[in-house]
Formats: structure tokens, sequence, C-alpha cells
């Protein structure tokens, strides 16, 4: 059981820099994070896209911004914790128990959920006969490639995950790619390279058909495929793979008894507090009367709702406004020298 | 001005007056026709606000896809030759009287 005084849920700029402002008054956070690399929807969706509209910031890119919000907390060597999600919230005596999917857990008077959209999930098949599969053989991500040696293989999708996965499992299973049409969105190189692995036979690329149905009898036997004019094949598969992306989810969030209006959090706008005490809401994931989503609010509600973490972090103690220009506490929590 | 209608995977039909300049997505946003989630906000960064258009002579009158949004189509629910993101069907008086049709859920 890890104590803090903040858990910070989302490691994109919101929960970056509402961890810097923690650590300027002098709070401790962890921050969870349930994609594998801090950055939030900065690095997932748009690493590469310059962002216009960072006060004093002219120009810089998602991975840029990233890399100095990270500088910028260094010197509070806060724990990140990567692939991993909160799942359970529990209130006792004023604290709160917050349990991970991999089976952590925090003791903390405060959270502060800074989670964009919610957390980017891979997207599944649309089809309910793949749920039972799902994790045994049907997956969406490969964490032991071994499991695929001599086995029958069908992936679909068309990015770089897809074509990638291909060309390394054709070397030692029997791989069919499958996608919904002809081209394909992957690096040239590798859309190249399937296509003389398709001509020369060493998988079979089959386009213009989607998934329709996994069929098996307790193990995964075969999976159907469809084509828009309605003709079908079925193709024997030991495994099959789904590559197509990742899509946003609220997830566990919505049960953790919050308001919510559709997918946002209502807040006040004096310290972010939700309708649950201690519980903060920041970002994108906020609403409140005239909320914008930009980077530059997610800032602005970081400060703020840090400030009302103090409160119930130092209960007997009164926060004390103070400027990092000037205070020699502040200073010596960033490690200056002077 | 155009006239859209939207029609859910339910079968129930919306009908809304569009301005100029806005996208199809924006107009059932602000008009509060559900079915287009639209979770980046127009940015051609999520496919959740992924339509069908049925009618073929629609579909070849409307603009082109730009760059990427089939990319994003392959990411969508069930997309089929027939889909678009709502969010790059910017609206015009040429797109009076367009019928788009929601997939059955976007996420």
């Amino acid at each position: 059981m890890i104590k803090t005084d903040v858990v910070i849920i989302g490691a994109g700029p919101t929960g970056l820099f509402c961890a810097h402002q923690l650590g300027i008054i002098g709070l401790k956070c962890e921050i969870v994070d349930n994609l594998d690399k801090i950055g939030g929807q900065c690095i997932e969706l748009y690493p590469d896209k310059p962002i216009y509209d960072i006060p004093a910031v002219p120009k810089c890119t998602g991975q840029e911004l990233t890399n100095n919000l990270i500088e910028q907390i260094k010197p509070f060597n806060f724990n990140f914790h990567l692939s991993d999600r909160v799942q359970e919230l529990k209130n006792e005596n004023n604290k709160w128990l917050v349990k991970t999917l991999n089976g952590k857990e925090f003791e903390t008077p405060n959270i502060v959920i800074a989670g964009g959209v919610g957390s980017f999930e891979p997207r599944k098949f649309p089809t309910k006969s793949a749920e039972k599969y799902d994790g045994k053989s049907v997956l969406y991500s490969i964490k032991d490639k071994t499991i695929f040696k001599d086995k029958s293989v069908v992936i679909f999708g068309g990015g770089d995950s897809a074509l990638d996965w291909a060309i390394e499992l054709s070397n030692s299973s029997k791989v069919t790619l499958v996608h919904r049409r002809d081209e394909f969105r992957g690096a040239p190189a590798s859309v190249q390279k399937i296509k003389e692995l398709s001509d020369n036979k060493t998988i079979d690329l089959i386009t213009k058909y989607s998934i329709k149905d996994v069929k098996g009898n307790g193990l995964l036997e075969s999976v159907e495929i469809k084509s828009e004019s309605g003709e079908s094949k079925v193709i024997k598969a030991d495994y099959v793979l789904g590559f197509f992306g990742l899509i946003m989810q609220l997830g566990p969030i919505a049960e953790w008894g919050l308001n919510l209006d559709k997918k946002t959090i209502p807040v006040n706008t004096q310290n972010f507090e939700t309708n649950k005490k201690g519980i903060f809401a920041i970002g994108d994931i906020c609403t409140y009367p005239g909320k914008l989503k930009l980077i530059l609010s997610g800032f602005h509600e970081g400060a703020l709702a840090a400030r009302g973490c103090f409160k119930y972090a130092r209960p007997d103690e009164k926060y004390r406004f103070e400027f990092t220009t000037a205070s020699s506490t502040i200073k010596d929590r960033l490690g200056v020298k002077e | 001005m155009a006239k859209i209608k939207y029609i859910e995977f339910n079968g129930t039909e919306h009908e809304a007056d569009i301005a100029n300049g806005l996208s199809v997505m924006e107009g059932a946003i602000q008009n509060d026709i559900p079915g287009i989630d639209a979770d980046c906000g127009g940015g051609m960064s999520c496919a959740t606000c992924h339509v069908y258009i049925k009618d073929d002579e629609w579909f070849k009158k409307l603009p082109e896809k730009e760059m990427g949004e089939d990319d994003m189509l392959d990411q969508a629910f069930e997309p089929k030759s027939n889909s678009r993101l709502s969010c790059q069907l910017i609206v015009s008086d040429d797109l009076n009287g367009l019928t788009v049709y929601m997939p059955e859920k976007q996420v």
C-alpha cells in the first residue's frame, strides 16, 4: 500500500503540470496511466503535429511539449505507474483507497482525474463470438510471439502493427492478412514487403474482406470473413489478431459515482472538485460553463486543483501563496542553487 | 444552409437545417442528434463520427476524401466502401437533401 497526498489519473500534459504544481506547494503524488508511455493524447495521437497555442511557446510538437513537462517535474521525483489503470475507488475514514488493474494499492486523501477522453484501449472485433476467445486466441496485442510458432494466424488490419506482425510471424507461422480495402496505411517499405510475401505465397493476402464470425468448440478453429457484396470465406485459424488502432473509453471512471455529463465530469471552477469530496477532474475530461478543451485550460485547472488538494492533504496547515521567483522554500523543492 | 437527414441505426430519423461552413458532425452535435460521438472534436483523429452514405449518387457528389480519412476509417466500427467521417463533410447549399446513416455504434 503506497500512501501519498494525491493520485493523478492520466499522464497527459494536464496531469503532468498538475504534478508540477503539487510539487511546488510541497505535496507528493503518484501518477497512473493506461498507456506504456508518458504524454497522453499528445503522444498517442499527434506526437509530430505542431501545437501553436501554448502560451509563450509559438510552436512545439506533442513530443516536445511532453519532454519539457517531464523535465519540469524532474526535481520532484514522482513515481509513474504506466500500462496500468485505476480500477476501483473506496472511501474509508475520509481517505480514498485506490486499486489498479495490476494490483497496486494507494491510500490518499485526493484523486485528480486528468483522463482526457478516457483511457486508450484497442478497438476490438465487432463480432460477439470473438469475445469468448478474447485474450486466449483472439488477441489485440502480442506479448509472447513464440506461441504462434507453426500455427495458423489470421491478422486483420492495414496499419503498421498489422503489417509488421504479418511480416514477423511469416517466418514461423502460416499467416493470412485480411484488410477491408486494397490500400494500406502502413509504412511504404512494409507495404512493399507484404506484397512480395504475398506474391511468393509466403503469406495469404486477402483484401476487401472483414471479419464475420469466429468458430470453434472451446478451442478456436476458424474465422469466417465476408466481402461487402456478401461473399464469405472460412479460413483455418489457431489465432486471430486484430489491429484497428486505439479507441478512447471512459472505462471504470463511469462507475465511481461521479456526476457525468455525456462523457465529461462536471466540476466547480474554484478548485475543480467533483461531486465527491477529494476527487478533482481537470483537462478534457472536466466540464463547466465556458469550458475550452485547450491544453492551456488544463494547466490552469491543474494549478487550482493542486491547491484544492492541499486542504485535504495538510488539514492542519494553512496554504500560503508564493511565487517561484521569490520563495526560497520553492527553490529548495526545485533543488535550485543560488 | 442545407437540410441534412441523420438516420440512427435503429431507424430513428432526425432532420436539421445546418448552416454552411459547419461540418455534418457539428450539425449533429449542435442539434443533440445521437449516434455521432466525435471524441476528438473534428480533428480527423478518432473515427467516432463515422457515417454511411447509402445513396451512391450522393456518395459520388461529396467532396473526395482527403489523405488520411480512409486510414482513420480503417479504425472505425464496421467501415464499408460508402463510409465517411462526418467531420470531413463541410456543409454548403450543395449538400441540401443529404442523408447520412449512423453505424450501430461508434466505439
